[in-house]
């Protein structure tokens, strides 16, 4: 008689640990090699020969440029610094239960915006701003429009690094010559396009629609088109209706638009950007034109090498005929950033502002990065940009940024992520048609405050 | 869990017929080695799940301090649409995939548990989606379904050319498919095991009176394999509960929220959105209704327990 009590105890633990499975798993999943402040600071020693932790990505090229600037700031004695890297996607959860744990390491990688101000408001990284306004020089060596996703309040929390990410419209030439098109300058162009690569048989636009923030880069230019970077700060200011802004409705319906006129490519709603099915379409002749950040010129170009250098024109987003944005406005990621840990003890600050003075942008990690195929937010990078074989795409972006009177972070990263979630969720919808853009405004007012 | 439950049952009826004649003293022992067990379910379960009813009644971003807040996550779960199109989706998920796993897993079972040799390669090439793990499985999944460059382009087959994954009605024929193609092996497993438990001498009696493969197989097959039918519907039904890997590589629970079952509204709304008090309410509600729908099967097949299967015998 024991078997049938057991089996139905067994069954009610299944379920009961089976539900909470996703749950826990994610929760165990993120312990990580927390390195407590204390156990660092005391393998450390006397002054200047500090040791701090270092959290960032794996990945080519910045985690082996990351090391080797490491290791030579680790040769200046002026500190040690310990490297750790991890995946993308695991990192974000990991950092974020190390910091609220206060096991956080010296040196927090992120992405400046709604994180980074969440970590801020909980105090948990350091205020930077007195200290920077003590270095002399140090604000110079970054591009100015990258200390806009750090700073909140006029605080600054963190400090700039790698690359400069500008969302940019790709356009394949081969196709455009085929259909004796001009590349697009304003809106109207681009919606008379569509009709004339419709009608070749060639979708006008590639879209990875199910990533959704493929989908939110299109809301972002058009926004800032229609109704300049006001109206997105206003949102980012948490007042009450602020998606229901006049601009809002018509950069929404500016986009149900190009969806009804079949201006991406059919069952563009399937494609993955993370399988790069998205770039494909583009250089395999499938789509002209595309809308995506600055990384995916690097990776089409060891896809299709031959494509970037005979048929790839790139331009920044048209404009809007009556808009109230700046055309030379752009929107994407400005850089990435360290700050600071709150909870890291003096002798690991200090070692951290050491490398943020002495470590970070050397010319050889300025090179480095030039030499990848990307611009460093470090100003020193623009007379290095000409040597470099892709001294085209390069100038182009770095005149791109320093030249926009106003760099837009990607909505998802600025919001809170409670905001960034539902925001994406309600632009699918928008691009499925499922919503109008009367209720995509309704639905995120709802969000605001979150 | 599958196996054992018959297995048990012919053991009891073969050994002794009185069940209840154990000494009172080797019932005490069986009670100890329930222990362990206990101490996991007590550690990873049951106090994990008390820490998710006290978080469901805070407001914590994960990494601010933890504020408590009464009832306010438990009244926007409630009062969001989007809870009851999870909680929808999820029951219409766990009826479809059952619908359409029982019948081919219990056909398969059925047909793999012959003694043919050409049956047993077959059976390895059935078992092989059960060796391969969810993630990759999606992985695959949206590769191959990619309308551009997937199974399509491959085979040169325009009709498999589909918005698979953008499509919302689409999308969650193919979670279920998805599901079935990697599920089915483990239950047809299952039955397999169930169906060399049926004594053959009950098909040569039913031969000799005049019974054919079809009436042997409603007759005998399907009510010998009653236990196996209940255990396996549990194992599908609370795991439908707890889809979450595959889906969540496959689709991330769009388009829309076309596919955003409980188990992924949770997920995302605690580690994505960073709303653990509101992730916590609805785990719970996954909690509250995992358990009342194991409790409803097993008292669907319990109620008779005792009565023999092998009346007759």
């Amino acid at each position: 008689m024991t078997s049938p009590i057991t089996s139905r105890r067994s069954f009610l633990g299944l379920a009961a640990a089976s539900t909470l499975g996703a749950f826990g798993l994610a929760a165990c999943g993120t312990s990580g090699p927390a390195q407590p402040g204390g156990a660092a600071s005391a393998t450390g020693g006397g002054g200047g020969g500090g040791t701090a932790t270092m959290w960032g990505l794996t990945g080519k090229p910045g985690e082996s440029i990351r090391e080797s600037t490491v290791e030579a700031f680790n040769k200046l004695g002026k500190g040690t610094i310990e490297v750790t890297s991890f995946q993308n996607d695991p990192y974000k959860a990991k950092i974020r239960t190390a910091v609220g744990a206060g096991q956080a390491p010296t040196l927090i990688f992120g992405w400046g915006g709604g994180i980074l101000k969440s970590y801020a408001d909980a105090g948990q990284v350091d205020d930077l701003t007195s200290w920077i306004g003590e270095t002399s020089g140090f604000k110079d060596k970054f591009l100015p429009s990258t200390w806009g996703a750090a700073t909140f309040d006029k605080k600054i929390y963190a400090v700039p690094i790698q690359t400069t990410q500008p969302i940019l419209m790709y356009y394949n030439k081969t196709l455009f010559e085929k259909a004796g098109a001009q590349l697009p300058a304003t809106w109207d162009d681009v919606m008379n396009l569509v009709g004339v690569f419709n009608g070749q048989k060639v979708a006008p636009f590639s879209l990875g629609g199910q990533s959704k923030w493929t989908s939110m880069m299109w809301l972002e230019y058009l926004l800032d088109r229609v109704g300049g970077p006001e109206v997105f700060d206003a949102i980012f200011a948490k007042k009450a209706d602020a998606w229901s802004d006049p601009a809002v409705i018509e950069a929404c319906t500016k986009t149900q638009d190009l969806v009804k006129a079949n201006g991406f490519i059919k069952g563009f709603s399937s494609i993955a950007a993370d399988t790069n099915a998205d770039q494909a379409l583009l250089y395999t002749g499938k789509a002209a034109m595309m809308l995506h950040g600055s990384w995916v010129y690097g990776s089409m170009k060891s896809d299709n090498p031959n494509f970037v250098a005979n048929s790839l024109e790139i331009g920044n987003f048209p404009s809007v005929s009556g808009g109230k944005g700046d055309p030379a406005n752009i929107v994407g990621n400005p850089a990435n950033y360290f700050s600071i840990s709150a909870k890291a003890s003096d002798t690991e600050k200090e070692v951290a502002k050491a490398y943020f003075t002495d470590g970070l942008f050397t010319d050889t990690e300025v090179q480095a990065w030039i030499d990848a195929g990307q611009v460093p937010v470090a100003s020193s990078a623009s007379s290095k940009l000409s040597g470099s074989a892709d001294a085209k795409f390069l100038q182009l972006v770095f005149d791109l940024v320093s030249k926009a009177p106003n760099f837009q972070q990607s909505w998802d990263q600025a919001l809170s992520p409670a905001q960034a979630e539902a925001l994406l969720n309600n632009i699918d919808k928008l691009f499925l048609l499922e919503s109008s853009p009367e209720q995509f405004a309704s639905a995120m007012n709802a969000t605001i405050g979150k | 869990m599958a196996a054992i439950t018959p297995v048990t049952q012919a053991v009891e009826t073969t050994v002794g017929p009185t069940p209840g004649a154990a000494a009172p003293g080797a019932k005490t022992r069986l009670d100890i080695l329930v222990l362990p067990a206990l101490a996991f379910f007590i550690a990873f379960a049951f106090i994990p799940m008390i820490g998710v009813l006290l978080l469901s009644f805070t407001d914590w971003d994960g990494i601010s301090p933890i504020t408590f807040a009464g009832w306010e996550s438990w009244a926007q779960v409630f009062t969001d649409p989007g809870t009851y199109h999870a909680l929808w989706l999820t029951i219409a998920l766990m009826i479809i995939t059952w619908a359409v796993q029982t019948p081919i897993s219990l056909l398969l079972g059925v047909f793999v548990a012959g003694h043919q040799r050409y049956r047993a390669a077959l059976a390895v090439l059935y078992f092989l989606p059960l060796l391969l793990s969810s993630a990759a499985v999606a992985i695959a999944f949206k590769s191959l379904l990619d309308p551009n460059f997937g199974l399509a382009a491959g085979l040169h087959l325009p009709f498999l050319a589909q918005d698979w994954l953008g499509n919302p009605t689409l999308a969650q024929a193919t979670v279920v498919f998805v599901i079935a193609w990697q599920f089915i092996p483990f239950h047809t497993l299952i039955y397999q095991g169930g169906v060399r438990q049926i004594p053959a001498s009950m098909y040569e009696a039913a031969q000799i009176d005049g019974a054919g493969r079809v009436r042997q197989f409603f007759s005998i097959t399907v009510p010998q394999l009653k236990y196996t039918i209940i255990t396996s519907s549990t194992l599908m039904l609370v795991g439908a509960l707890t889809y979450f890997d595959l889906i969540f590589v496959l689709t991330q629970g769009g388009p829309g929220d076309a596919t955003r079952i409980l188990a992924l509204d949770m997920y995302i709304t605690g580690f994505q959105a960073n709303q653990m008090g509101a992730a916590s309410v609805i785990a719970l509600i996954l909690v509250v209704f995992g358990l009342a729908l194991t409790y409803g099967i097993q008292r669907l097949g319990g109620r008779d327990l005792s009565a023999s299967q092998m009346e007759g015998m």
